[in-house]
């Protein structure tokens, strides 16, 4: 029997660089705006826009010194250059920094709403009755920057779940904010957090009392809407001893030339034994082919397991933006506590994405996990950068951390920037990280089965990316592969 | 100290002694980098983890001389199998011809200054100073800017010295302190082979900062093997660059054995600039004490079709700090590579810390990279193994880190050093029997 296995031919390996190139040509499917009157503040930052914002939401005296405080230590940072992304430096008074709908809300009736907003949700297979019929999924949606519906707002109420928009949060349960919001990402922690700490317009609330387990998936969509509007979005979850709660975040933007500025601050607080799961599917506009264009996404995610046994879990799938710079974050403080990491990054065209994570090892006997895959095409770059720390007293610390990089082309780029830090000689610490592209080998494998090659390439990255996918809830899976298959259509089925 | 007038004087004076070498522009060049980017502090990312400028708050003597040192401390000094090797004395930083020995034909030496005059200018010039390209802090162009009693090295092409290079670094603190900074360049003919050893002494009790800088230039189908043995004093400190350019299809093959010294920075790069290079790069770190290693490696794939692979393993015993930092660059051209490092780390106790990050910047998609990063303790299964056979905890725990630290030892081929090397080990672990082949 003849077992000599031939090289595949040379239309197969055209067909593969083309089935990339469409990939990479791959037009934004989202794209589109709303045509919404919006109350807007005038362009630019100053004291005055902290003060209108605060004004407009009808805050509390405490929230609007705690936003100058905010405003006036952000006029003494600086915007870090450490980050592997280049862009031309942002011009911060070129910004709205509050754009409203303008219609009236009445909550909790669906008919009431504008009926252009409905169909902005219904473009992005989304809309609320039928997400509310069918899969009992409770949205908060946002759409620039104020919440304009919440959902099941009273069958959460029944169990004492609190979900709500952040400025209603802070007229309704004042004290939990002032306890917990920035706590864990603190007002001075870095340039973006203290802008956003000075601006947010809106964002979610979320507490989940002692020993009750949230019986379904919350979840908020957030959308950039009008021009030139930045959207600052603060989320702040806490969960109780004993608790459990699954949040969804998934973001589309509509297409713009300007490049527009996204920094949300999320806080996650979990009690002992409470539990959070955190997954986020991230789709803003990333621009067009030649990189003209996009959303510059640069978020500070962060949570803390307080409690005993406690456990926090990120989860993302990255394939929007034109840059991102997010590294979702757990501070290990209680015993037993646990962190985990999953992502998903893919970049494409002139998307630049410097994302990872940070685990904080502060408790004894903490655990954290990263998987981390990075996809990269077109003229891409693609860093990861992570850091483990296990401090002095962090007994029997353990950490996995695994970042693969697969290269779709060869100009794009993927980089890896993994510290690690042991202070502790009891834990035990493991990274490993590979970067390759698809196999020829693989490719002919699927082809010789009679698998064309554009879906084992589907395949092949549906592998590659499974570890992260399957951590994600299943009302999520469906749209994460669905916005990969945007992202790298073509390539994926 | 850290102010650029103190350095400027030391400069002025070198500038109005070595006027003649045909090195005055470059060191002039250097002082201008020197001057513009400053000591690193913590904050520059490459010296994150070693507090560098903290040595640079004393005053320092600049040898522009090698000083006497007597037969007695030569002999104390001289490894193994130095009565068949080729020698070479730098004391506090100045080569001296007076105590060096060649004993190849095949080898030629010489001042860097002579060399920088006649047939090697060429090469002089075009090889001197390119590790700055990588190294852009203040430390590099330190030495740079202090280029003199350096010494070149040249092998001839198609020959292979049958002795290993010996290459001595005494810094004589006996009376002052001393910031030594020797600098070489090693040019290694297409077709020809050499062994370098280098290893670094301090004498007294004074400070003692040996500011390093060797630059290896290796020629088509030529093969190089160098051997680093750091076991200073625990007040001596240093920063030991070794900057090595595959400008042909070539081997490298380099061991850095880091075992005492008080701050301890090595920069290793390896720059492949031929198709079908091929690197090998191990390190092990055994320390105890206070002290502080830092390695940082660099691999730079410019062209296609090469293979380099790293191994660092460290041991941390009392309160020693280990870093590790390595870099893996694989241009856009660079296709077919394959890069693999790995860094494994022990900690002994609980003083011990470890600092690693193993970095990867890929922009060529046909390509196999890997790292790998660990940290950990000793193996509770295997001592337990160990001990359930009446083998003693302190042996027994000797044992494993004699196992996990010969995974990098095996990799010393000139069997003299080998086993200087082992013996410090066993001497460290206390050991009982020393440990040599038969045992293994």
């Amino acid at each position: 029997m003849n077992t000599e296995i031939l090289p595949p031919k040379t239309s197969d390996i055209e067909n593969e660089l083309s089935t990339i190139e469409r990939a990479v040509q791959n037009e934004y499917k989202y794209g589109f705006v709303t045509d919404i009157e919006a109350d807007e503040a005038p362009m630019g930052l100053s004291e005055e826009i902290v003060r209108f914002i605060s004004a407009k939401k009808n805050e509390p005296v405490w929230m609007l010194e705690w936003r100058l405080k905010a405003y006036n230590q952000w006029l003494k940072m600086e915007e870090p250059k450490w980050a592997n992304v280049k862009f031309p430096p942002i011009n911060y008074q070129d910004i709205i920094y509050y754009s409203a709908p303008k219609q009236k809300i009445a909550p909790g009736s669906l008919d009431e709403i504008d009926p252009e907003l409905r169909r902005t949700f219904e473009k992005l297979g989304i809309s609320l009755d039928e997400q509310k019929r069918l899969t009992g999924v409770a949205v908060d949606a946002v759409i620039d920057s104020v919440s304009i519906s919440t959902s099941f707002r009273e069958q959460l109420g029944e169990l004492g779940i609190i979900f709500c928009s952040m400025s209603e949060a802070i007229q309704d349960h004042p004290d939990l904010i002032k306890k917990y919001m920035s706590t864990v990402v603190p007002i001075t922690d870095n340039y973006f957090s203290a802008l956003n700490s000075a601006v947010f317009s809106d964002g979610s609330f979320c507490y989940i009392p002692k020993g009750v387990r949230c019986p379904m998936e919350l979840s908020t969509y957030f959308r950039i809407n009008a021009e030139n509007t930045g959207q600052f979005e603060r989320t702040l979850i806490v969960a109780e001893a004993g608790s459990y709660v699954s949040y969804l975040e998934g973001c589309t933007a509509p297409m713009r030339d300007e490049n527009q500025l996204h920094a949300a601050v999320v806080e996650l607080i979990a009690m002992d034994d409470a539990e959070i799961k955190y997954s986020t599917v991230q789709n803003w506009y990333p621009g067009d082919k030649n990189g003209k264009g996009g959303i510059y996404n640069f978020v500070t995610k962060r949570g803390i397991c307080r409690g005993k046994n406690s456990k926090i879990s990120w989860t993302q799938v990255e394939t929007g933006s034109a840059i991102t710079w997010k590294y979702p974050s757990v501070i290990l403080k209680g015993d037993n506590s646990t962190g985990e990491f999953y992502s998903v990054a893919v970049t494409n065209n002139y998307q630049q994405a410097d994302t990872g994570t940070k685990m904080q090892h502060l408790g004894k006997n903490t655990k954290s996990r990263i998987v981390s895959k990075g996809i990269s095409a077109g003229f891409s770059n693609n860093s990861y950068r992570g850091l483990v720390h296990v401090s002095k007293n962090a007994v029997n610390a353990r950490n996995y951390s695994q970042c693969d990089s697969l290269l779709l082309g060869d100009k794009c780029g993927a980089h890896t920037f993994p510290y690690i830090e042991v202070k502790n000689n009891t834990a035990v610490v493991e990274h490993e990280a590979t970067t390759s592209k698809i196999g020829e080998d693989q490719i002919f494998y699927c082809n010789q089965r009679g698998i064309d090659t554009e879906t084992a390439v589907a395949l092949i990255i549906n592998g590659f990316a499974k570890e992260v996918m399957n951590q994600l809830p299943m009302e999520f899976a469906v749209e994460a592969q669905k916005l990969l298959a945007i992202s790298l259509e073509g390539s994926v089925g | 100290m850290n102010s650029i007038e103190y350095f400027k004087e030391h400069f002025d004076q070198l500038q109005l002694i070595d006027k003649q070498s045909g090195l005055e522009s470059i060191r002039q060049r250097s002082f201008i980098e020197l001057a513009e980017k400053g000591i690193p502090t913590v904050r520059n990312e490459e010296w994150k983890y070693t507090r560098i400028s903290s040595l640079f708050n004393k005053e320092y003597d600049f040898p522009v001389d090698a000083v006497e040192v007597s037969e007695n401390d030569l002999k104390a000094i001289r490894l193994p199998g130095h009565e068949e090797a080729n020698e070479l004395f730098f004391i506090n930083g100045n080569f001296s011809p007076v105590y060096s020995n060649i004993r190849s034909a095949d080898l030629i030496t010489m001042p860097l200054e002579v060399a920088a005059k006649n047939e090697y200018s060429e090469i002089v010039k075009k090889h001197l100073g390119h590790s700055s390209h990588y190294l852009k802090d203040g430390i590099n162009a330190l030495n740079t800017a202090f280029v003199h009693g350096g010494v070149f090295i040249h092998v001839q092409k198609g020959k292979a010295p049958e002795h290993p290079v010996y290459i001595y670094n005494i810094t004589d603190a006996r009376s002052v302190n001393i910031l030594a900074q020797p600098r070489s360049l090693v040019h290694i003919s297409k077709n020809a082979q050499v062994q370098i050893v280098e290893t670094y002494t301090t004498l007294g009790t004074s400070a003692s900062f040996t500011n390093q800088v060797m630059e290896i230039i290796v020629e088509q189908d030529a093969m190089v093997e160098y051997y680093k043995i750091q076991n200073d004093a625990s007040h001596a400190s240093q920063v030991s660059t070794t900057h090595i350019r595959q400008v042909g299809k070539s081997f490298t093959h380099t061991v850095t054995i880091s075992l005492n010294g008080d701050i301890v920075r090595n920069n290793l790069n390896v720059i492949m600039e031929a198709d079908h290079c091929e690197a090998h790069l191990y390190g092990l770190y055994f320390q105890s004490g206070k002290t502080h290693v830092d390695n940082h490696t660099v691999v730079d794939n410019k062209s296609p079709h090469c293979l380099s692979n790293q191994l660092y393993k460290g041991i941390l015993n009392d309160d020693a700090t280990g870093v590790f930092n390595g870099k893996i660059f694989v241009r856009q051209v660079a296709q077919k590579t394959n890069a693999y490092q790995s860094n494994k780390n022990i900690l002994l106790s609980e003083g011990a810390t470890v600092n690693a990050k193993p970095q990867l910047e890929i922009f060529a998609d046909d390509v196999k990279c890997s790292h790998g990063c660990t940290v950990g303790k000793l193996d509770e299964e295997g001592l337990f193994y160990l001990r359930s056979r009446g083998v003693s905890e302190k042996m027994a725990r000797a044992l494993l880190v004699q196992a996990f630290a010969v995974d990098v030892l095996e990799h010393i081929k000139p069997t003299a050093i080998r086993h200087y090397v082992d013996q410090i080990i066993s001497q460290r672990l206390e050991f009982p029997i020393p440990l040599d082949e038969d045992l293994i």
